[in-house]
């Protein structure tokens, strides 16, 4: 199953390098992982996404929340919850094409935020299926680079990862 | 008062306690070295090899319980000493290692003698640091110290770069008494309501069996552990890390179990209905086949790091907390409760237990004119009266000295199990006989692994550490050969060499006594003999059987109930090695 793994850690040079290191030491599986400051900027907030069974998962929370850098962290996929990503695409417009990408991102509420003689670049963000399915739709020669922040997430309602 | 760097951290170290640190100097690491040289509190042991200073450390900490302190300079210096601070690791071993760093402002332009300490022991280390600020300094040395000790123990790293310790920059220096981390709060005592619920299935048991391991040792709880096992009357075993922590001697101890374990601990994990793993974490030399593990058993465990419970096997109750609080909560609700075991609901299963005793697993060919190396540890263990602190090396001979001489006291077997590491035994018999000058202290090893270490003989000699060298020379890496015999058709691939030094001569160049023995009746003479030289370090050569093998054996992929035993009839003696 998949998991979100959102952390709390002290924001020092070697905490990133710590993380990414358990994961390849012990063969677990990292989908995506995005990382800046908090308001605090004594803290980093790491967001994860993983697959495994129960009991990978279990050892992945029991063995992150050992390393001495972790201050707190939270399974988002334990609760209810929000998840975000961001992706930007530049895509290759020829004149007959322009309506056509102006109308999809439309459609994905997204925005077009850079517009150059031959190529527009299309600003969304949303769950990540969301943005998967833009891609799908859009003609695959056209798509010049595509760019995408991995998700990140948060828990509704009182339940959340704070100090 | 105003300390440079280097000053800073000797005086730290002085206050933290610490008694002893084991090093070799280089160039990053001359400004600690002069700091050392102008002060005597503190007792630098200077090693041949890196490595042999992390594992005399290491034999310092498993021997006193207080964490061991290693200073290399950086690059070479740090990379020799990696090998001792996995060994460290793997066993849960409190130790501070002091590495050297370039200078702050050269550190990543690849530097002379640079290495990225920080990544490279990553992986094998409970945390580490580099300091980057000379302020912060004792702080960090202290949080170290505070985190190697507590919790699960382990090695922690300090990566000191050579500007940080300069002797022109001094600020102003005070030891904290106290750190707090935030991220780090280990947990003490065990949740009540599970210590009540483990209680509840222990006392409902039919065959119950206490499986114990290093974690009885590191948290200090022996004695908990002996009541415990006493009230209850419940069979006892333990892993190779445990041993001591119940009296070896006793009978309610069934020996060690897994791979090399006894038949009837063995057998007994097998049948169980309810098993209480106290301070061991299921590691594969003792489970054997995983989906073969203890079928009939409902288990409870008891274990400080939270990754421990359930990482290989699932457990029915788990209590996170230290041994030591957790077994003297239980102790007083065993002792409440009215439904104590009763002799008679247990008579079955120590009936059974017997039955399986009565196999002697262990007996060995005692008529061989060649010697046997069991009967050297037996022979070692009754000219010590089984007191000596016993270290060793990794191989046959390990689990010899772990089947034959019965420890009574924790602290007193000391070995490196998790790692493995050859060339573990000599190092840390130093590190031992350091710590307890007046004590015996033996070192239990072959003659492929002594060769990994021996250089540590001169450090020996300097620092007046008599101990004794028990080299069981089967002129094989017996332990591969075995697997080799078994799994390849004896087909002893590079499993033994064809040069092999004169170690009497050998002993004797580094300034100590050497005595080499090939009959089975010189074997009593001459450890008496050894162990009567109180003053002199002794290398007793002892030519053993070399075709002998490490009985009982799981082999892999098997169960517990599915063991190798020595064959009845004839014994390898007869065997033709090919
Ligand atoms: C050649 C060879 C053969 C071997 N054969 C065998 C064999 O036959 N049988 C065998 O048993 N081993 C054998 N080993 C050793 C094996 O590899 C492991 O090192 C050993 O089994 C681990 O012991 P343990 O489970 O007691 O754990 P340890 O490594 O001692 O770990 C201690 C556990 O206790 C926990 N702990 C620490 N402090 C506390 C505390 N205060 N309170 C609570 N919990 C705490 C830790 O978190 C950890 O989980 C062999 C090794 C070698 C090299
Ligand atoms: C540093 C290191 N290298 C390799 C091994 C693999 N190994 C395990 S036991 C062994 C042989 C040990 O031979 P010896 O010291 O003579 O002991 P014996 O088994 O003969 O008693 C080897 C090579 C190891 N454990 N450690
Ligand atoms: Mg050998």
């Amino acid at each position: 199953m998949r998991h979100i793994i959102s952390i709390l850690m002290e924001n020092e040079s070697g905490a990133l390098s710590r993380v990414a290191g358990l994961f390849s030491a012990r063969g677990y599986n990292i989908e995506s992982l995005t990382v800046a400051p908090t308001e605090d900027p004594s803290l980093s907030r790491m967001t994860l996404v993983t697959r495994g069974n129960e009991d990978i998962i279990e050892q992945i929370t029991k063995q992150l929340n050992k390393l001495i850098d972790v201050v707190k962290l939270i399974d988002l996929a334990d609760s209810d919850h929000i998840e975000r990503e961001l992706m930007m695409v530049k895509i290759k417009t020829s004149e007959q094409m322009r309506d056509e990408i102006k109308r999809m991102t439309d459609i994905f509420r997204g925005k077009i935020i850079d517009v150059a003689p031959t190529t527009y670049i299309v600003e969304m963000t949303g769950p990540s299926e969301k943005l998967d399915a833009f891609i799908a739709a859009v003609d695959p020669d056209a798509i010049i680079e595509v760019v995408r922040s991995g998700p990140t997430g948060i828990s509704r309602g009182e339940k959340g990862l704070y100090l | 008062m105003e300390l440079s760097g280097a000053q800073i951290l000797v005086q730290s170290l002085i206050d933290e306690g610490v008694e002893y640190i084991f090093g070799y100097p280089g160039g990053a690491v001359l400004h600690l070295y002069d700091a050392l040289f102008q002060q005597e509190e503190l007792k630098h042991i200077l090693v041949r090899h890196e490595q042999g200073a992390t594992h005399a450390a290491d034999g310092y900490a498993r021997a006193t319980g207080k964490p061991g302190v290693v200073l290399v300079t950086s690059g070479p210096g740090a990379t020799n000493a990696i090998t001792g601070i996995a060994t460290a690791y793997m066993d849960s071993i409190p130790m501070v290692v002091i590495s050297g760093q370039v200078s702050l402002p050269v550190i990543g332009s690849d530097a002379f003698q640079e290495v990225d300490m920080i990544g490279i022991t990553r992986p094998c280390v409970k945390h580490n640091y580099l300091v980057k600020d000379v302020t912060k300094l004792a702080e960090t040395i202290k949080k170290a110290f505070y985190v190697a000790t507590t919790g699960r123990p382990g090695p922690v790293v300090v990566d000191i770069p050579k500007d940080i310790t300069a002797p022109h920059i001094k600020v102003p220096y005070k030891y904290p008494k106290k750190v707090s981390i935030r991220s780090y709060n280990p947990i003490v005592t065990g949740h009540k309501g599970q210590i009540k619920k483990a209680v509840d299935l222990l006392l409902s048991a039919q065959k119950p069996i206490i499986y114990s391991g290093g974690g009885v040792i590191l948290g200090e709880a022996s004695k908990e552990l002996t009541e415990f096992t006493r009230i209850l009357d419940y069979p006892i075993t333990s892993t190779l890390m445990g041993l001591g922590a119940y009296p070896g001697t006793d009978k309610q101890f069934i020996g060690m179990l897994g791979m090399h374990g006894t038949y009837e601990a063995n057998m007994a994990m097998h049948e169980s209905d309810v098993i209480i793993a106290i301070g061991a974490r299921f590691d594969d030399r003792v489970t054997g086949k995983l989906d073969l593990f203890c079928p009939f058993a409902k288990i409870i465990h008891i274990d400080v790091d939270p990754a421990s419970i359930s990482k290989t096997v699932r457990v029915d109750i788990p209590i996170v907390g230290e041994v030591k609080p957790v077994l003297e909560q239980m102790i007083e609700l065993i002792k409440e409760s009215h439904k104590k075991p009763h002799k008679k609901t247990l008579e079955p299963w120590w009936n059974q237990i017997e039955q399986w005793r009565a196999v002697k697993c262990l007996e060995f060919d005692r008529e061989s004119r060649l010697i046997k190396p069991q009967h050297v540890i037996e022979q070692l263990h009754e000219v010590t009266r089984g007191d000596a602190y016993i270290t060793s090396d990794v191989g046959q001979h390990q689990m010899w000295a772990a089947q034959y001489y019965p420890f009574d006291k924790p602290r007193r077997w000391i070995n490196s199990g998790g790692l493995g590491t050859m060339g573990f035994g000599l190092p840390a018999a130093i590190g031992v006989k350091l710590a307890f000058p007046d004590a015996d202290v033996a070192c239990v090893t072959g003659e492929a692994s002594i060769q990994m270490c021996i250089q540590e003989l001169s450090t020996a000699l300097q620092y007046k550490t008599p101990i004794k060298i028990i080299n069981l020379n089967n002129r094989y890496m017996g332990m591969v050969r075995q697997w080799q015999e078994f799994s390849y058709e004896s087909r002893y691939s590079h499993s033994y060499m064809d040069t092999i030094p004169e170690f009497v001569k050998l002993a004797e160049a580094y300034g100590h006594v050497g005595i080499r023995i090939d009959k089975p009746e010189e074997v009593r003479p001459a450890l008496e003999e050894a162990f009567a030289m109180k003053d002199r370090t002794v290398f007793l050569d002892i030519i053993t059987d070399r075709t002998e093998n490490v009985y009982p054996m799981i082999e892999a992929g098997k169960g517990h109930h599915d063991m190798k035993l020595r064959v009845a009839l004839g014994t390898s003696t007869e065997r033709e090695l090919a």
